[in-house]
């Protein structure tokens, strides 16, 4: 049986809490802010919000249902995805079939977080039964151990180098220059890239990134009432999701992607080289590559090759996270899951600005997802459309 | 190498001690335990056999709840390694770098593990094994394929073990056939100093003047039913003991119908247990407050015991309630060493080859073995030693059926 399509579904308003390194405010807080510009961004009244979706870490000990209370809503579809990077594609598509079922009108997605100084360790610590029992105690503090390890394994089977990498975080950098809500304001040059610090070899530095507090939010909703609302929105054309792909390989060098890019090109309608840019998630650069061959825009392993033939800024041969990604912008928690998403939704209704992608009508956004233990479990993407 | 450490400068503070995170599911206990006896154990489902890691409650493949400990293949492939520059944890922040590696396991499962210095670039062969840390919980640890003799000099392997090398060992009674075997030993593993202790100072002992002739060994009077003699001993050295070996022992024979009075039950008490008691009250916080003080930080305290600890062995009742009475206080003691990272190692050796155990059949464990045993369990790292014949023979009936061994043992 084929799959139905998001035909009549609507994803409008973006909207960004300018992040910040560190917040004295709860994650209540931040997505209490996401929630207020939504309103404002879209002129609802809260009263007319009917569905919500919640993605956070440090919202414990509450979950969305706690947060309905905290804010006054009374949803009648509600949803708690705790997916982190791949929560921004999982609520976009859960709400779309919401939206097209009638089992809510208007959705808010919500995705943030807080990050008091020692929030981070302490999220680290407990952030799965496996991470706890057999990554933590280990010293590494989250995913830079095994993110060193797939980028080394990477790096030596396919030939990938530092510049490689960096080349993908300078221009990352220059994207960032042109988004107001970055937190790194300056230029970063190669050299600078090749000469920071070791963090987890062979991670440097400028590979990490810098966990802060923000968030990130958008709506979704049928066309019909983003027309009524005056509102510019952006089609859903396509969607995929998937956890565990590929469980026996013995490291990562792939996710989900690669077992679902046909259906989601089929989906939409439109292949690789129809997208006028993408957003991947980057907590790390290695797996940006490995989302590019993953997704066909080249071949598995060719990933190198692929960053040496294109520019990735706004105005690029290959336009890649322009709003600075999360090595630029920072990394709000689960908000990096939905930073691109609202990227690509500025980059459809033109509001992005000063890096603005010239004629953009299709765009591709990625998700990556949950260090649980040696590897991330959940991938998504989604193709939208202005 | 290692290289000997400098005389330590006792104006500069001391550095306190900080532990590995320790926080772990009850199911991941499953590993600590196997560690403690130095056991290379893990999940395998009894329905389909897969092996898992990490550990978890149902069985990755067939969903069968049947999980269940068992030895596995150590042998494995580094497939990536990488050196931490950084961390968020205060025990590896002052450790840094620190070597990392991700291996896949001959039996299935990948790990990720402590990396040994010498262990060759990715893609190459590890032996793995599963090590008790500073939190006293198991880590892996993926070391060289082929031993050598240097491999327990890796400044992060030695983070795991008790290694006697460059400490300083107290022996709490050298009188015995035992205390002077372990002198002997902890000599050859090349321990930095050590005090051997002999109560009632005034009787000379055979094997007084070997002890005597060994340069690392200094003799000097310490009776564990003293508790000033100990108080006494314990300000003068305490604060530099790396690792104690108490062994002083009262041992008598017979049970309750046999011998009238409570006399000899009360000297066993006296030495076994609040010997135990009264080392532990005045050397202990001192051991506690060394517990991360460089190359040679105070690590361990050795507890002989007996296997009789576990199950009382009749012919030998008194003693045997001493010895669990011992037992029982060790687990305290362990308790309140963890925080240190000291570790607290109990030995259960069956019936020694001395003259109280003159009446019971072979085998027999020899004073050397044991010693041996005790030094080579420091050098591995493992907390719970059952050494010899009997001492396994009785573990695996107490651990298969602790009811059905007091049955067996009191016919």
């Amino acid at each position: 049986m084929s799959r139905r399509g998001y035909e009549g579904v609507a994803v409008a308003a973006p909207v960004t809490v300018p992040y910040v390194r560190y917040s004295i405010r709860a994650a209540h807080w931040w997505l209490a802010r996401a929630l207020a510009s939504l309103l404002q961004e879209s002129g609802l009244e809260k009263e007319e919000l009917d569905g919500l979706a919640v993605s956070s870490f440090t919202l414990a000990p509450d979950t969305a249902i706690g947060l309905t209370q905290h804010l006054g809503l009374s949803p009648r579809w509600l949803d708690h995805v705790p997916f982190g990077g791949a929560s921004g594609v999982v609520m976009l598509r859960r709400a779309a079939r919401a939206v097209q079922a009638g089992d809510a009108e208007v959705v808010a997605c919500l995705a943030g977080d807080t990050n008091h100084v020692d929030s981070f360790r302490l999220t680290l610590a407990n952030f799965s039964q496996f991470a706890r029992d057999a990554v933590y105690p280990y010293g590494a503090g989250g995913p830079n151990a095994s993110f060193a390890f797939l980028t080394a394994y990477y790096m030596s089977h396919y030939g990938a180098t530092r510049e490689d990498f960096g080349k993908l975080c300078v221009a990352q950098r220059a994207n960032a220059l042109k988004f107001p809500h970055a937190l790194f304001k300056n230029p970063l040059t190669l050299q600078e890239y090749l000469g920071a610090r070791a963090i987890a070899e062979p991670l440097h530095l400028f590979d990490c990134v810098m966990p802060c507090a923000g968030a990130d939010a958008f709506l979704v909703m049928s066309t019909d009432r983003a027309r009524s609302l005056g509102l510019k929105s952006c089609r859903l054309l396509a969607t995929i999701e998937r956890h565990n792909a590929f469980a026996a390989d013995p490291v990562q060098m792939r996710a989900g992607w690669a077992l679902d890019r046909a259906d989601l090109y089929q989906q939409a309608g439109a292949g690789p080289q129809d997208m006028d840019f993408v957003e991947t998630y980057d907590d790390y650069p290695v797996i940006s590559l490995m989302q590019l061959e993953d997704l066909g825009f080249c071949g598995k392993g060719e990933g190198a090759a692929f960053v040496r033939r294109h520019s990735f800024t706004w105005d690029g041969s290959f336009p890649l996270n322009t709003s600075g990604g999360q090595l630029s912008v920072g990394q709000a928690g689960a908000a990096g899951g939905s930073l691109g998403m609202v990227e690509a939704l500025r980059q459809l209704t033109g509001q992005a600005a000063a890096r603005q992608v010239q004629g953009a009508k299709l765009g591709l956004v990625s998700g990556f997802g949950m260090i649980n233990f040696d590897r991330g479990l959940g991938s998504g993407a989604a193709i939208l459309s202005c | 190498m290692l290289e000997r450490p400098k005389r330590k400068n006792p104006v500069l503070r001391t550095r306190l001690p900080t532990l590995p995170p320790a926080a772990r599911s009850r199911i991941a206990l499953g590993l600590t335990a196997a560690a403690a006896l130095g056991r290379f154990e893990l999940q395998q489902c009894t329905s389909c056999g897969t092996v898992q890691y990490p550990p978890r409650e149902a069985c990755q493949k067939c969903l069968s709840v049947k999980l269940a400990w068992r030895t596995q293949p150590q042998g494995g492939e580094l497939l990536s390694a990488s050196v931490l520059h950084h961390s968020n944890d205060l025990f590896f922040r002052e450790r840094l770098p620190w070597r990392l590696g991700l291996v896949r396991l001959d039996c299935g499962p990948i790990v990720v593990a402590h990396l040994h210095e010498e262990v060759a670039p990715a893609p190459s062969r590890v032996n793995v094994q599963v090590k008790l840390d500073r939190a006293g919980q198991a880590v892996m640890v993926a070391l060289p394929n082929e031993e050598n003799a240097n491999m327990a000099e890796d400044r992060q392997l030695r983070e795991f073990t008790c290694d006697p090398k460059f400490r300083k060992v107290l022996v709490t009674d050298g009188k015995t056939r035992l205390g002077q075997s372990l002198v002997h030993a902890f000599a050859a593993a090349k321990a930095e100093l050590i005090w051997v202790g002999y109560a009632e100072p005034w009787k000379k002992f055979g094997g007084f003047d070997e002890l005597k002739s060994l340069p690392q060994v200094t003799l000097l009077p310490l009776d564990v039913t003293d508790s000033k003699n100990v108080r006494e001993v314990a300000g003068e050295i305490g604060g530099k003991v790396d690792i104690l070996v108490n062994n002083a022992e009262v041992h008598r024979t017979y049970g309750i119908a046999n011998r009238p009075g409570v006399d000899a039950a009360r000297a066993e008490m006296d030495v076994n247990y609040f010997g135990l008691l009264r080392l532990a009250q005045e050397f202990g916080p001192a051991m506690r407050s060394r517990g991360a003080d460089g190359l040679a930080s105070a690590v361990a305290w050795v507890n002989v015991l007996s296997i009789y600890a576990l199950a009382n062995f009749p012919q030998h009742g008194t003693f045997s309630a001493s010895k669990a009475a011992a037992y029982s206080l060790a687990q305290c003691l362990r308790a309140e060493m963890r925080p240190a990272g000291v570790r607290v190692v109990n030995v259960f050796p069956g019936p020694i080859d001395d003259e109280w155990n003159q009446l019971l059949p072979p085998p027999k464990l020899a004073p050397a073995n044991l010693a041996n045993a005790i030094v080579k369990a420091l050098q591995e790292g493992v907390e719970d030693v059952y050494p010899g014949d009997v001492a396994q023979e009785w573990l695996a009936r107490w651990r298969d059926n602790p009811k059905a061994l007091e049955r067996e043992l009191s016919t």
